[in-house]
């Protein structure tokens, strides 16, 4: 039996050692913000926030994450009410079908609270970890950039 | 693909994970970053994973004696990247750990995972045989020089769990390099060089260089150390750490290639390390 709170709401379940925590996250918790792209880390797609660092969903068993705060993408805002950073992905076109957006968000999140991302380059370094396959990055780069100028008051 | 069935144990003590070792399929389970990938490819298949991330105490960084430091095993990537202790005492740990991965991996990942991975193109490695750090363990104290027995291979024995990093002090005029090249930020390296290097008045007191992605194992280019005397040999050990390299070609880069980066990244880690020492 597990404990965890997601989102501000705590769930007890049982789990299989080898459910991998997005896939608990999607089919046992009902949350298919979280998107599965390639199950060995290396696409970002299931980044979510663990105790406040982002992480790797399927790179991390549910029954790891006992007692534990979790953030998805749902956590952010929702279609009529989206946070600054959904709402600069919007405006800056950063998205085309998708599925990569959930990871990029959720990284996204992680980036603008531990990195000052003085220059694109850091910001492009950061988002290297998550791969889009049909928009590209420059947009995601524009609308992180734009939030980070926001909260700097530029 | 998921992974295959195993038992789980979030073991409390060292004790109790070291006894949980004797089954000699089952496998530690600390920030998973390498470990998880492999049981998803179902390359291995462990009876029993022994979680160590819940033993209180293996994730302290703490002064060791007069400008030495003792880092726990299951410090993150992250943590040990901003680290004001590491940046002060051994600020190329701090730099190298940006060439790490990705931040979703470096928040997770842990070192000592990394040095029992043994990746030969992972910075860890490679690092600590730069620093000359003792590796403790539950059984023993290991040299990071004979931790490493071929890739991927460490001479733990099944049931031994790495707890600490020991790294001696550097002298007071060290200077240090870091220079890797990969295809893309955050990938494991084609190939990187570390290098410290300490002055006495001009002369180099001691110089140090570690090769990353040219071999099975991180290298100690013990040779071309020896040859750096003066600022105007910086090229002559480049040539050496070039030459006394034998990598194998592969999908990324050929043999010839990658002993070409090996001799630019030795003359930049070296030229940069220099400069360091002399500004101090």
């Amino acid at each position: 039996m597990i404990r965890v709170t997601v989102n501000g709401v705590t769930y007890e379940r049982e789990v299989e050692p080898r459910l991998l925590l997005v896939d608990f996250l999607r089919h046992r918790l009902g949350l298919t913000g979280t998107h599965v792209g390639c199950e060995q880390g290396v696409c970002g797609a299931c980044t979510i926030i663990l105790n406040g660092d982002s992480v790797r969903a399927c790179l991390c068993f549910a029954v790891q994450t006992d007692g534990s705060e979790i953030e998805t993408v749902e956590s952010l805002g929702t279609v009529d009410n989206l946070n600054p950073l959904q709402k600069a992905f919007q405006e800056h076109h950063a998205l085309q079908c998708g599925f990569c957006t959930p990871g990029m968000l959720m990284t996204g999140v992680d980036l603008l609270r531990k990195y000052p991302l003085a220059t694109d380059a850091e910001i492009r370094e950061g988002l290297s970890g998550n791969l889009c396959r049909c928009t590209g990055y420059e947009h995601v780069v524009r609308a992180i950039r734009s939030v980070v100028e926001a909260k700097n008051g530029i | 693909m998921k992974p295959p069935a195993f038992e789980y144990l979030a073991a409390e003590t060292l004790e109790q994970a070291v006894a949980a070792l004797a089954d000699d399929e089952a496998k530690v389970l600390a920030g998973g970053q390498s470990l998880v990938p492999m049981l998803n490819f179902r390359l291995l298949a462990p009876s029993l994973l022994v979680d160590i991330t819940r033993i209180p105490g293996l994730d302290l960084i703490e002064e060791d004696g007069d400008g030495g430091l003792r880092i726990g095993a299951l410090t993150r990537h992250h943590v040990l990247e901003t680290s004001a202790l590491v940046r002060d005492r051994f600020p190329v740990l701090n730099a190298a750990m940006k060439h790490v991965a990705h931040l979703a991996i470096r928040n997770r990942g842990t070192i000592g995972g990394s040095l029992c991975h043994g990746d030969p193109a992972a910075e860890l490695p490679g690092l600590v045989l730069l620093l000359n750090a003792q590796l403790k363990t539950t059984h023993r104290s290991i040299a990071a020089v004979d931790f490493f027995a071929s890739a991927l291979c460490t001479i733990l024995a099944d049931d031994e769990i790495l707890t600490e990093i020991r790294l001696p002090a550097l002298a007071s005029r060290t200077g240090w390099g870091f220079e890797e090249f990969a295809r893309r930020s955050g990938d494991f390296a084609l190939a990187a060089v570390c290098a410290t290097v300490s002055l006495a008045g001009d002369n180099v007191a001691e110089a140090r260089i570690a090769v990353i992605g040219a071999h099975e194992t991180p290298l100690r280019m013990t040779s071309a150390e020896a040859l750096l005397t003066d600022r105007s040999s910086i090229s002559a050990a480049a040539e050496a750490a070039r030459d006394g390299v034998s990598p194998n070609d592969d999908l990324h880069g050929s043999a010839d290639y990658r002993r070409h980066l090996i001799g630019i990244l030795t003359r930049r880690a070296l030229t940069a390390a220099w400069q360091r020492a002399d500004a101090l």
